[in-house]
């Protein structure tokens, strides 16, 4: 179980920012880490995504909630740059992402999961996250085939920063272990782990509490908090769990049919009407 | 949960196995115990295990399909030759020479892998399958329109016409003769430069294999699109697998071609692709050493049945044939798969049982 | 009009192909599998009708449904032993069976029937005597159409090649379009878990597709010996290859560009061997279907495929 009252915690006053958006008010002093405006994509015919406004403060955790299918996963596909955006901009830390291919986009400071879960399952747990260490702890082709001293230098380092990584979340026991026979809720924790370790300024979390009991979501909110805590980095987390939801995020999206319905802090979000209607319906008359 | 050992000293120990095999071979050769026809076959079997683990790094490691593989060995193989030949007065010893030989091949093929594989690395599964096999038929094409000869002005390259049509003189060296092939060989390839190959490729594949650039590769096998997202570039570590095999299958060819006087390009075609291929997975796709034992028995099993009598001789292909369709029925059955995983799972409770039993632990 | 001639002539060789890419691809889509033995399968139906004409003293026709019953089957013998227990498998282990399965099938024909070339007898009336349609315009002897007063001349055997392709595709355009058989097929290459909850028994219908494949093989290696009469146990090797190329070229999976990609290729292999170079034209194949791969990476004809993220 969580160790704290998420319920009962003091609600984080949220402030506007230029562009019709809203974040942490002790994050106002620098800019917002990533700023969505008018993103919008289409799939032949199909609007997936339409003027989709987003600013999510420095160490904001934010949450992108709505009904299956409203173009949550999308809206991450659009800012990694799986897909391109056919509208909007995306500004990241202020430089716009227009050209980026997912690979850059990385190394510009953005990771994250997936909502079906893509490990590298024959290798070890260690290696995945070493994987994650591959643009921070380098040497070249070269070093690794002759085993020069810079190879040996550098694998240790990257040994001891998996270790230290997997630490955070418990998994250092793991660590040879074979990533595609763990149990599912330690790949997934693998899986944050492994985008940690790519030194990311915002995480991004697809459902990360998908499949776990009330217990394990507890000790995952500790978890992020945890993380953002430790690492002053923003979390922005597509979710259904409404408890872990209404707990750690801040600052709440919610969209249905590819649109924002309602922004605001969770209390604004549990009170709007539009949101009840989206996730329960309308109220009858009469 | 499966847990993966660390393979660093069973790496050496083997590297060490495959010094004792040469040993053991070496006495045998000098000691008169193997015969003519297994003899001869000691340096291709050494460049077939070298093709075969280049091979498995592209298929295994990087886990895409490639069906030319015979197209680098026939770079490596002509280029090299052509080495070889020009540098016999400038480099009278031969180890020196075919040493070099190889170098300049492997670069020639390494080249040759990069210009394929920017295009053909954007391909999916099959059509990248396709498109190698493409390119591995249009080398051999166009090595047998290759015509090359060399005199007292130099190196002479022709195409499409014929020897004479390169204008050389009197006494001039033709080297390839168009469809005829390589001609006129001195052959300086030896078993011990074979196995010297062999040591080197496992070297550089392994090591490779056991860095950062190797788990660039293989995390882009397990899972492109994850791997794009924690900033791997795809392209460059592809091609990075990519060129490292087609020059090391450049190598193995020059050793090859320099094994013999004549060598036809038609000896580079589909066919030794697809065999190189089954050798790699026999063996265990991402396996070295099962590519090493894989090829090594399977490549000498016909030679092997023909010692038997001149009845059975005659079925050795066909036997061979049926052996390859029941070990991969056998392998890939999922009863005897149970079976096998089984026996695993038992033998390492009993060795880890032996060790815990001072401690008292409980076990996993 | 001898880029006529050729063209007929790529046609012809080209329908060969396209009959021989129908079987890669309907085995390829229903189940995603490359039946490396498919040119194999050829190779053996050429033998059997080769026999039923010279040694048995068949009548031709008697000799292609012979090849054509037995191709078919061989066809579903090699399905049940050695692909049905793979199904499961990783795709390159089926690879590798079916590469076996080939050197099976033509290290057993050199048993049997030895390496020496035989001749395919030939099935067309050659004989000398003349005889006119459509009042004096079509004059056919020794086996040859003459057009527009001996200005365009076409083999026999290239039109009834001709013919037989577009005959065939007509049918398989039916079969596949129109009945329940037809329907099962191609319900079983979208989703074959799907299918055997509709009650599609999925066995049954991936054992008609590979002997209707085989069927086709065998018409293919009739065809294929009735233009290039040398027959030894690798005649089916290159065809088949260049074949599988087609079917990719068209798009794998895709029944008209099978059909599409090995006619193409046929034009092209007939133009590089008269316009540039006999000995490269192998290479000029495969280069352009390099090159439309690169230009168009799933194919003429081809699906793409998208991977949900």
């Amino acid at each position: 179980m969580s160790n704290y009252e998420w319920q009962n915690r003091p609600e984080t006053k949220l402030v506007d920012v230029p562009s019709v958006n809203k974040i942490p008010e002790r994050d106002i002093d620098k800019s917002p880490i990533l700023e969505a405006r008018h993103l919008g994509i289409d799939f032949g015919g199909l609007t997936a995504v339409d003027d989709f406004n987003m600013a999510i403060g420095r160490t904001e955790i934010a949450g992108l909630i709505g009904p299956n299918g409203a173009g949550k996963t999308t809206i991450f596909n659009l800012i990694t740059k799986v897909y391109q955006p056919t509208r909007g901009t995306i500004l990241l830390d202020g430089k716009d992402t227009n050209n980026m291919t997912t690979e850059l986009v990385n190394k510009a400071g953005i990771a994250r999961t997936f909502q079906n879960i893509r490990l590298f399952a024959s290798l070890t747990v260690e290696d995945n996250v070493k994987i994650g260490l591959h643009n921070h702890i380098k040497y070249g082709m070269w070093s690794g085939i002759l085993r020069l001293p810079k190879y040996w230098r550098a694998e240790k380092i990257a040994h001891e920063r998996a270790m230290e990584l997997l630490s955070i979340f418990d998994m250092q026991d793991y660590a040879n272990l074979q990533a595609g026979s763990l149990p599912y809720g330690a790949q997934r924790r693998l899986e944050i782990v492994r985008a940690l370790a790519t030194n990311p300024s915002l995480l991004l979390l697809d459902e990360p509490a998908a499949g776990m009991n009330p217990s394990e979501t507890g000790e995952l909110m500790d978890n992020i908090v945890k993380v953002r805590d430790t690492f002053q980095i923003a979390v922005m987390l597509i979710e259904h769990d409404m408890n872990l939801v209404m707990g750690i995020c801040e600052g709440i999206c919610v969209v249905n049919f590819g649109k924002i319905i309602a922004k605001g802090t969770p209390r604004e979000i549990q009170n709007s009407p539009e949101v009840i209607e989206a996730y329960l319906g309308r109220k009858k008359e009469g | 949960m499966k847990t993966m050992k660390k393979s660093t000293t069973a790496n050496i120990l083997c590297y060490g196995i495959i010094i004792v095999f040469f040993v053991v071979i070496q006495a045998m050769l000098s000691s008169g115990s193997i015969g003519t026809q297994l003899k001869g076959l000691l340096v291709p079997v050494c460049c077939y295990i070298v093709m075969a683990i280049s091979l498995n790094l592209t298929v295994g490691v990087l886990g895409e399909l490639s069906l030319g593989h015979a197209g680098f060995m026939s770079v490596g193989a002509f280029v090299g030759a052509i080495v070889c030949t020009c540098l016999e007065t400038v480099i009278p010893l031969g180890p020196a020479r075919l040493a070099i030989g190889m170098i300049i091949g492997a670069l020639f093929a390494g080249l040759a892998g990069f210009l394929i594989g920017i295009p053909v690395l954007r391909l999916k599964g099959d059509y990248l399958a396709i498109v190698t096999l493409a390119f591995g038929e249009i080398i051999k094409n166009l090595a047998l329109c290759l015509y090359v000869g060399l005199d007292g002005n130099g190196l002479h390259f022709g195409f499409l016409s014929s020897i004479r049509a390169l204008g050389m003189e009197e006494g001039a060296r033709t080297i390839v003769d168009g469809p005829v092939g390589l001609q006129g060989i001195t052959k300086i390839s030896t078993f011990t430069s074979g196995i010297v190959l062999i040591l080197i490729t496992l070297l550089i594949v392994l090591n490779l294999v056991n860095s950062r650039s190797g788990r660039a590769i293989m995390a882009l096998r397990d899972n492109r699109i994850a791997a794009e997202s924690v900033g791997i570039p795809v392209t460059k570590y592809k091609l990075m697998a990519f060129v490292t095999s087609a020059a090391i299958a450049g190598a193995a060819g020059c050793l090859y071609a320099m094994n013999y006087s004549t060598v036809v390009a038609t000896k580079f075609d589909f066919n030794a692709s697809i065999l190189v291929l089954v050798f790699v997975v026999l063996g265990g796709l991402g396996n070295m050493w099962g590519s090493i034992i894989a090829t090594g028995l399977l490549y000498v099993l016909p030679e092997i049945l023909r010692q038997f009598n001149s009845d059975i001789q005659k079925y050795r292909m066909l036997i061979y044939a049926i052996v390859l369709i029941l070990v991969m029925l056998a392998t890939n059955n999922k009863a005897i798969r149970g079976f096998f995983s089984k026996m695993k799972d038992a033998i390492s409770r009993t060795a880890s049982g032996r060790r815990k039993s001072k401690g008292g632990e409980q076990g996993e | 009009m001898g880029f006529l001639s050729n063209l007929i002539n790529g046609i012809s060789l080209g329908s060969v192909y396209a009959i021989i890419a129908l079987g890669y691809t309907m085995v390829y889509g229903i189940a995603k599998m490359l039946n490396f033995a498919h040119g194999d399968v050829i190779m053996i139906g050429a033998y059997v009708c080769f026999f039923a004409i010279s040694r048995w003293n068949l009548n031709p026709i008697i000799g292609i449904l012979l090849a054509m019953v037995i191709c078919t089957i061989l066809g579903v013998i090699i399905e049940r032993l050695a692909y049905k227990p793979l199904r499961s498998a990783p795709s390159l282990a089926v690879l590798i069976t079916a590469i076996g399965m080939s050197y099976l099938l033509q290290n057993s024909a050199l048993l049997m029937w030895s390496a020496n070339t035989k001749v395919f007898p030939s099935i067309i009336n050659k004989s000398s005597e003349v005889r006119e349609l459509f009042g004096g315009s079509v004059v056919i002897t020794n086996g040859t159409l003459s057009l527009f007063s001996g200005q365009l001349t076409i083999t026999l055997t290239s039109l009834i090649t001709v013919l037989v392709c577009i005959i065939v595709m007509l049918i398989l355009t039916w079969f596949t379009g129109k009945t329940k058989m037809g329907k099962a097929m191609r319900a079983c290459s979208e989703d074959t878990g799907a299918a055997q909850l509709m009650g599609i028994n999925v066995n049954g219908t991936i054992s008609m597709t590979f002997a209707i494949g085989s069927a086709l093989a065998a018409i293919a290696g009739v065809l294929l010996c009735a233009s290039y009469p040398a027959l030894s146990p690798t005649t089916g090797s290159m065809p088949g290859i260049k074949a599988f190329t087609a079917a990719v070229f068209g798009g794998i999976g895709s029944i008209p560009g099978a059909m599409l990609g090995g006619i193409l290729l046929g034009v092209i292999e007939i133009f590089g061997k008269a316009y540039i170079s006999t000995q490269l034209s192998d290479a000029i194949v495969f280069a352009v279907l390099i090159i439309v791969l690169l230009v168009k990476p799933t194919g003429l004809l081809g699906k793409q495929i998208h991977e949900k993220v």
